[in-house]
């Protein structure tokens, strides 16, 4: 048995008011890949910004011993000297730079005059190939996709001569096919020796990929399991990460679905900026009162797009197609318009395209509806007020007071004011985007109940989403989408995993 | 009060106290001239213009950190074609006025429709407004410098001359009665209105702040309102510019608080695309902002050539400064969606004490600009590291 490459011994870091993390112990052995879960909040990603020297050396409490030394990193500079290289949830590249440019950022090859673009470019190939990413290092990373910038990053790690890589949420943007083939690549690193920490919240993956699962809750480790001994399964996983066993992830509804609410008929939408691309391709299909529906398929496949392009046209060009609400047709050529004929679409983009970040939770929350507290164009500042009490308790938002700005707040409660702002503008027909991306097992639960409570009143709910389990355990019914156009539609109770995926390779 | 609540207190109340050890700075080193009626007085009347080019050029601000540069040269233009139009035509005064506004108020629909519909950045456009304008103003001005003496009227409405003050009404000698009137009622209902929107949360069991911190700020206030009318009624009474100002920051303050219009400016700052998925028209938020400031630049325009019973091509030059500086000091981000009117006043106030105290003191003018550019660095510098927690280097 190979020696462990790092220790890190009771890890204590405070930040204001919090304890982040507690005595927290990491054993990581030579060679293997390492994986570390936890519900969000939990420690995880202040736990390798400790290792990668993101908090400085001095800033934490307890040790890290990095091959048998004790170490003290002050900058990320000082860790990737040692060669523990960490790559984050979110991309660092620069859009409007070359592959090989970014793969050489802080980094650059020659002298501090002139910069050797030959060694640089040669390199960059040689350590594209090694990750098996077919492009050249001339190629700009806006014109690559998420996948394959994922790659980049990859590549980028180990031109830094990478012993110990860190990857957060590795595969968080990525479709089914591309995570495998990221895991894979994993995988076949570990055989040339290399050791990886893989931070994720796709627990499929991480038994498919760990020799080693550490679970962190509420800033401490509770466990760590060993591939070679311990059960590994995701109950098991789920077990010590919530403290319980979620026997059913899904809570259970009797479905009582009435008529048609809204058909969609030979939707067609085109790329904004590429005229001639077709991203959604002659789309139909309608969803019933008290009815869940889920759209499945993979990342780019034209979901988010229909969903956009069908309220009010907030994306896509040359749209063509008709929508009918309860048998009336009817045209939404504005956001103002789709929200008067009672629909409302939860962004899978809270952050970006939902929230107002720097505003408290109350002004957004009434945000979309604000004729609901004004009068006149006057807003009444306690019926806002009160209305977003209201919502807070309705949906559970854990806060001090509503006064709080929404960026303060944890992914699964900046999803719940997500939804407390759309369900505040009153929808019959709700288009939830993702709705429980990035956030950790027990918010996901209280979002499937706000769905189940919203049909319940007789709502429709249109639920896009990349996790299976997910569509399969909540919809009633479930189309799959591929390449812009609708390919099957599914029962929901009948409904498999490898149903949805035979009919998306059938069609790819 | 423990630590982090005094933190707090101090963090949002940063600039009053800024201005309370500023204006002691100044009443000590003037030996108190500062404070003379005469000195209050003249604080209005100097700077009326950046009161109201700041209130508009926060809207600016609020809609993600743009800036109008044109103002400086719409407030010379606007003067100008009003002078010419008063002496040249002999228009009255009432047209005058209400072509001033429609000139103002079509330069900035002109420069707002590049940045609205069309989404030219606003810093090129108004680059460009700045030049048009400031030629425009030389060609109808012919290079040269019309005098408005005679436009009484107009020069009294706006502030210029010495009969810009609202008569008095009491006629006791060298104390103005109605001006200390207007004064006590505008406290009076300024302290009804605190209490009673206090006794409407209370009663409807919302949060409110503690009742030492709510007498402190509702009583200082008042007596401030008190004492500075106090300070007017011992020179000449209200000048008729602070009307003006007043109705201004009134009007928008309540607009930015209160409206839907007004929320809409804070949305498009902090998060135009998610405002845009919430059914607003951000194209049309952008458009108001920019053709408002046409508007108030008009006024600022007004009480710039009646202050100076005249106009001149080279009038304006760096309004837009003092305006953005205002703004800036005043608690406004530089990234958009943050920022308040009466923040933007507390700032121009501030600018104008330090403008004020320099003169009386007899500091150059040189060192005057010195001084201004770094209170406005120093103000953004402490808005920045305080809310990074007081880490003054940034990471990385």
């Amino acid at each position: 048995m190979a020696g462990n490459i790092l220790e890190m011994r009771n890890i204590t870091k405070t930040f204001p008011g919090v304890k982040a993390l507690d005595n927290v112990c990491l054993e990581v052995e030579d060679g293997e890949i390492h994986a570390l879960v936890g519900e969000n909040g939990a420690g995880k990603s202040t736990l390798m910004n400790v290792l990668s020297g993101i908090y400085p050396y001095g800033t934490y409490e307890g040790d890290i011993v990095y091959r048998d030394e004790v170490c003290k990193f002050n900058t990320i500079k000082d860790s990737e000297h040692k060669g523990i290289v960490i790559i984050h949830q979110e991309l660092a590249l620069v859009p409007y730079m070359t592959i090989a440019e970014n793969m050489f950022l802080g980094n650059e090859r020659g002298t501090n005059l002139k910069i050797n673009w030959n060694e640089t470019n040669e390199l960059a190939k040689k350590y594209l190939d090694m990750v098996g990413l077919n492009e050249s290092p001339q190629v700009l990373i806006k014109d690559i996709g998420v996948g394959k910038q994922q790659l980049v990053e990859i590549a980028k790690a180990l031109a830094k001569n990478a012993k110990l890589l860190i990857l957060d949420e590795p595969t968080a943007s990525l479709n089914e096919e591309d995570s495998r083939a990221l895991l894979n690549l994993l995988l076949k690193f570990k055989e040339n020796g290399m050791t990886s920490i893989i931070i994720s919240h796709k627990l499929n993956e991480v038994s498919y990929v760990a020799d080693k699962i550490t679970v962190i809750r509420d800033g401490c480790t509770i466990e760590t399991l060993d591939k070679r001994t311990d059960d590994i399964s995701e109950g098991r996983i789920i077990k010590g990460m919530v403290g319980r066993e979620i026997s059913d992830r899904f809570p259970k509804r009797t479905s009582n679905i009435g008529d048609v609410k809204m058909e969609i008929k030979n939707w067609s939408a085109y790329h904004p900026l590429y005229s001639e691309r077709k991203v959604v391709d002659d789309v139909s299909m309608y969803v019933r009162k008290g009815e869940i529906v889920g759209i499945s398929g993979l990342m780019g496949a034209g979901r988010t797009e229909l969903a956009m392009s069908v309220f009010g046209k907030s994306y896509g060009e040359n749209i063509t197609g008709e929508i009918y609400i309860d048998g009336q047709q009817v045209h939404l050529d504005t956001v103002e318009a789709a929200i008067k004929h009672k629909l409302a679409y939860v962004t899978e983009d809270r952050k970006g395209n939902g929230l107002i970040l720097s505003n408290p939770i109350k002004i957004n929350t009434t945000l979309s509806n604000l004729n609901a507290v004004s009068k006149k164009g006057i807003i009444d500042k306690d019926r806002e007020y009160q209305a977003a009490v209201e919502y807070r308790q309705k949906l559970n938002i854990k806060c001090p007071t509503v006064e709080q700005n929404v960026g303060n707040l944890s992914g699964g409660n900046q999803q719940k004011v997500l939804l407390a702002k759309w369900m505040f503008a009153d929808p019959d027909i709700l288009i939830l985007d993702e709705p429980t991306r990035g956030i950790d097992v027990g918010a996901k639960y209280e979002i499937y109940c706000i769905m189940n409570d919203l049909v319940s009143m007789g709502k429709s709910v249109i639920m896009i989403s990349s996790e299976m389990p997910e569509i399969l355990g909540m919809c009633d019914r479930i189309y799959v989408m591929n390449e812009g156009k609708m390919v099957a539609e599914l029962d929901g109770k009948e409904a498999t995993q490898e149903a949805i995926m035979s009919h998306i390779i059938r069609t790819a | 009060m423990d630590r982090t609540k005094a933190l707090d207190f101090a963090k949002k109340y940063t600039m009053i106290i800024v201005l309370i050890l500023v204006l002691g700075f100044f009443a000590v080193c003037t030996g108190g001239s500062i404070l003379l009626p005469m000195n209050v007085s003249s604080l209005i009347s100097q700077n009326a213009y950046v009161f109201i080019l700041a209130t508009g050029m926060l809207l600016c601000i609020l809609t993600g950190g743009n800036i109008d540069l044109s103002v400086g040269s719409v407030v010379c233009f606007t003067g100008a074609v009003g002078a010419v139009l008063m002496t040249k035509f002999h228009v009255p005064f009432i047209v005058t006025v209400l072509c001033m506004f429609a000139l103002g108020t079509a330069i900035g629909a002109f420069q707002a429709f590049w940045i609205a519909f069309v989404r030219i950045p606003p810093f090129i456009v108004t680059l460009a407004g700045m030049l048009i304008f400031r030629g425009l103003s030389n060609v109808v001005l012919d290079g040269l410098t019309v005098s408005i003496k005679e436009c009484t009227t107009f020069v009294n409405v706006f502030g210029g001359g010495a009969n810009c003050y609202i008569p008095d009404i009491f006629g006791i000698p060298g104390f103005n009665g109605t001006c200390m009137l207007v004064g006590a009622i505008g406290a009076a209902i300024f302290l009804g209105m605190q209490i009673k929107t206090r006794a409407e949360r209370t009663k409807k069991n919302f949060e409110v702040e503690g009742a030492a911190i709510f007498w402190t700020k509702t009583i200082l206030i008042a007596a401030v309102i008190l004492a500075f009318f106090f300070r007017l009624s011992q020179h000449k009474g209200i000048p008729t510019v602070l009307i003006w100002v007043l109705i201004v920051v009134l009007v928008y303050g309540y607009i930015t608080s209160n409206t839907k219009t007004g929320r809409y400016f804070y949305a498009v700052g902090g998060n135009e695309k998610a405002t845009k998925l919430s059914g607003i028209n951000t194209n049309k938020v952008y458009f108001l902002a920019y053709t408002n400031m046409g508007l108030l630049s008009a006024l600022a325009g007004m009480v710039t050539i009646a202050r100076l019973t005249s106009a001149q091509p080279t009038y304006g030059q760096n309004y837009e400064m003092d305006a953005i500086g205002s703004c800036f000091i005043g608690g406004a981000s530089a990234y958009g969606g943050i920022g308040t009117v009466p923040g933007v006043i507390v700032g121009a106030v501030l600018m104008g004490i330090i403008n004020l105290g320099m003169s009386l003191m007899g500091v150059d003018q040189n060192m005057q600009k010195v001084v201004k550019g770094l209170v406005l660095l120093a103000a953004v510098i402490f808005d920045v590291v305080s809310k990074r927690g007081g880490k003054m280097i940034s990471k990385g």
